[in-house]
């Protein structure tokens, strides 16, 4: 791949007075993959191109060639350091389109699951910020809860990190006991521990100096380029899926909305230390509903629709209908209704939305993923226009590239 | 142009003060473009409708200056492929949401798959910049006055456009997966036969690009048989 | 809500006894004596070379963050000698594909390879870097071992940190037992021509 066609040269003269740098694909910090050629006159950045697709994994190829439920494994590598939002996201959008109701605790216990995962999220991102500015030790300290994090979706569906987590309807199996308690452990421990990282960087001269000013953005500018979620929060707007179109019974819940100002990377660092703040106390809101439940109620986990959720597996090998209805549901008999649908959820990084066509089958006719760092890293060139080069990869990591989700 | 966002938290709040419905944005639009527009429907609450391509971007702007309406918002831009439609075989499809009074909307154009031409938000929208990019790589819609067209996902030397429903999932070239284990046993004789817009073969194997990145000339010889290697 | 069977979960430690957690590497063959030991050169620079690997992490996509989680303190990788990761191929004897490889990648992969010098190793963690994974689509190359030669597969989508531990540790045991001789005969050179390397 030759850089040549991306030179751009100053009117009128025949040699570069810039000198061309490579940033990527291969990035130091585990970022993923994605380029910038940047053109720079000394230390400043001049102008910059973005490429991207060094992880295109067509996923919306495969989605036409899977079953509904199979999409799900999909979903989780969107944006997989918080896939449960993003399996809950694909999960819901299924249900609008069956017109699924869930039971109150189904949607409970899916805010707590999509609030760490969005706490997980946040953590990473603020955390490799750090590292990219020098400071290793908050890594440290929060992959220490990330592993819990990572504990209590293991209790919930087995895996850490692409959780596939839930079933069309709700979830596989109720929260086992460990998982309450590891949930507890959590709640008791993790405030602590977020407290104790804001103190390292919040009022810190070094990173404030690093990162105030570098790659503002204006909320006229951040609507125009689609920006959503936490980058657009700190620009200004106020926009969150949560709030605006709430689904899975987020209206329940009392949390506010942190928002900045300038969109500068301080900025976005401390709306994600308020959301993570905001999410704890959604799980604590959560968590005491759900303890409040008393009777059947209590036990509930998966919506009652036998044509699309799986019946459990002893019935299925002792009573007939279970087994009419499993092999319905894996054969594909079950009456899918044709039309198309368009959900979108509060992912980390913002407004991820699935636009699926059905057409009666198994498969989607069409699935379409609405993908937040995609569109928004369009405006990488303007955020790092006239910055030093040190600014450009704070700027790159405060925004919190996902490359799984640009590319997709 | 500001941006009027109340500071609200309340989505109950949103819906009180709403005045604007999709039967008023259905008015209004009829009014202004008469019967040019098409196909109203309301799937799951989501006011949709069609435009012809040649409107598109009067549409988009009537939609964006309105001072009721106010869709300031490109939420996604896509396109899906019908093969049976002919004539209008590619759907691009726009959902757009006015932020101040949380409402959305979905309006299509149709295009033929001969002369997929249709004109670029990209004035504006900044977003719509990838978005058409990525349509483009993947259904082969052309973006008329589009700054910088040209793929964006797939690799430049790519000569089709893979979304398309003629073309299948799998790479025909890999030799390490046996389609018959997969499910899929007469596949690749299938696939040789299929339509392929390029004079190559499908089973012919895939030249990759020609020069590594700082090392022009040096072609990559991809093993034609994996099980040589020690 | 009565579980079956008791779980043992780590919010209850049990007490660390020291004789499960001690393990004792053997020394290599050789001549002992009094204030020396005599072994072949290849075992000593084996020794030498397999505790101090430097990895370059190319992390591209889900494993890459359970890689950060092998590299964070729970799982510390640095414990296997692996502290300094290193981002500049020049520098690095192992080069850890973690992740999906795109086709538009494969050149990238190949030119990060040929950027390491003798002796390198290279070890594909998860399904995708060992075989395309799950994405058996247009895009993505079906395992690296279509561009590089591959030392050691880890599977897993994504693998745990344990599997990429254990990876890691059957890499030091292919360092610590190749011959020095190896990367200068005929086998090796005929391995590289076969994926186009001089």
């Amino acid at each position: 791949m030759s850089t040549e066609h991306h030179i751009k040269l100053p009117e009128g003269s025949i040699e570069k007075t810039t000198t061309t740098l490579n940033l990527g694909p291969t990035h130091p910090a585990t970022h993923g993959v994605f380029q910038n050629i940047v053109e720079l006159d000394g230390e400043r950045i001049v102008s910059a191109e973005q490429t991207v697709g060094y992880i295109h994994r067509a996923f919306e190829k495969i989605a036409e060639r899977r079953p509904l439920y199979q999409i799900t494994t999909l979903t989780d590598r969107l944006n997989y350091c918080s896939s449960p939002i993003n399996n809950m996201g694909w999960h819901m959008t299924v249900e609008k389109l069956l017109g699924l109701k869930l039971p109150k605790r189904v949607d409970y216990l899916r805010v707590i699951i999509m609030e760490l995962a969005r706490i997980s999220d946040h953590l990473i991102c603020n955390s490799v910020v750090g590292v990219d500015s020098g400071a290793f030790t908050g890594f440290l300290y929060v992959m220490q809860y990330r592993e819990l994090i990572y504990e209590i979706y293991e209790e919930i569906c087995g895996s850490r990190l692409t959780t596939n987590m839930g079933r069309i309807g709700g979830f596989e199996r109720n929260f086992s006991n460990a998982a309450w308690e590891k949930l507890e452990k959590f709640m008791a421990e993790y405030p602590a521990v977020l407290k104790e990282f804001e103190n390292l960087f919040t009022r810190n001269r070094i990173f404030m100096e690093r990162t105030i000013g570098a790659g503002p953005i204006s909320g006229d500018r951040a609507l125009n380029y689609g920006f959503t979620g936490p980058n657009l929060r700190a620009a200004g707007v106020d926009y969150d899926v949560r709030v605006h179109s709430p689904y899975s019974s987020y209206e329940d819940f009392d949390f506010e909305i942190p928002v900045g100002s300038t969109g500068d990377c301080y900025d976005r660092f401390l709306v994600r230390e308020g959301e993570m703040w905001q999410s704890m106390r959604i799980i604590e809101q959560a968590y005491r509903k759900i303890q409040d439940m008393k009777g059947a109620d209590a036990d509930v986990y998966h919506a009652d629709a036998p044509e699309y959720y799986l019946p459990k597996k002893e019935d299925v090998y002792t009573k007939m209908e279970a087994l009419i209805w499993h092999f319905k549901i894996v054969m594909g008999e079950t009456q899918i209704p044709p039309g198309e649908v368009y959900h979108s959820v509060e992912g980390g990084n913002g407004e991820l939305g699935f636009y699926l066509i059905s057409d009666g089958g198994r498969n989607p006719y069409r699935l379409h993923f609405r993908r937040p760092c995609f569109i928004y890293y369009q405006a990488y060139s303007e955020l790092t226009q006239g910055a030093m080069l040190s600014d450009a990869i704070i700027v790159m990591s405060s925004l919190n590239l996902i490359a799984g989700e640009m590319d997709a | 142009m500001a941006i009027a966002i109340k500071n609200y938290s309340r989505a109950t709040e949103y819906n009180n003060i709403m005045a604007l419905t999709n039967e008023t944005i259905k008015e209004r639009l009829i009014a202004k473009f008469a019967d040019q527009l098409s196909h109203f429907e309301e799937p799951y609450g989501l006011l949709t409708f069609e435009a012809p391509k040649e409107l598109n971007l009067k549409v988009l702007q009537f939609l964006f200056d309105d001072e009721e309406l106010r869709f300031r918002f490109l939420t996604d831009l896509t396109a899906v492929h019908y093969p049976g439609g002919v004539g209008r075989e590619l759907a691009v499809v726009y959902h757009l949401h006015n932020l101040v009074d949380n409402i959305r909307l979905r309006f299509k154009v149709f295009t033929s798959i001969g002369q997929p031409d249709v004109f670029t938000a990209t004035q504006l929208y900044s977003s719509a910049n990838w978005m058409e990019r990525e349509t483009y790589d993947f259904f082969g819609v052309n973006f008329v006055g589009h700054p910088n067209l040209k793929r964006i996902l797939n690799v430049d030397e790519m000569d089709y456009f893979p979304m398309r429903k003629e073309y299948p999932m799998e790479d025909q070239t890999r030799v390490d997966k046996d389609d018959a284990m997969f499910g899929r046993g007469d596949l690749p004789a299938a696939a040789s036969t299929g339509p392929v817009e390029t004079p190559r073969a499908a089973n012919e194997p895939r030249t990759p690009a020609s020069g590594t990145p700082g090392e022009p000339g040096q072609k990559q010889d991809w093993p034609s048989d994996t099980t040589k290697i020690s | 809500m009565v579980m079956a069977r008791p779980v043992r979960f780590n919010i209850h430690p049990i007490k660390a006894d020291m004789k499960n957690n001690i393990g004792l590497a053997d020394m290599p063959e050789g001549y002992p004596g009094e204030g020396f030991f005599a072994t072949s050169l290849s075992n000593v620079v084996g020794l030498a070379r397999k505790n101090s690997l430097w990895p370059m992490p190319f992390a591209t996509s889900c494993c890459g963050i359970e890689f950060m989680a092998t590299m964070a303190s729970h799982y510390d990788l640095a414990r296997f000698g692996a502290e300094r990761l290193g981002f500049s191929p020049r520098q690095c004897d192992l080069l850890m594909v973690i992740g999906t490889i795109a086709k538009k990648m494969g050149p990238i992969v190949k030119q990060v390879y040929l950027q390491m010098a003798e002796p390198r190793w290279v070890m594909a963690v998860g399904a995708c870097a060992s075989s395309g994974g799950i994405f058996d689509s247009y895009s993505v190359l079906q395992g690296i071992d279509q561009v590089v030669p591959v030392d050691v597969y880890v599977p897993g989508c994504p693998p745990r940190p344990e599997a990429i531990l254990d990876g890691f540790m059957r890499i030091q045991d292919l360092v610590g037992k190749e011959s020095i001789r190896r990367r200068n005969g005929d086998r090796y050179k005929e391995l590289l021509q076969s994926y186009g390397i001089q």
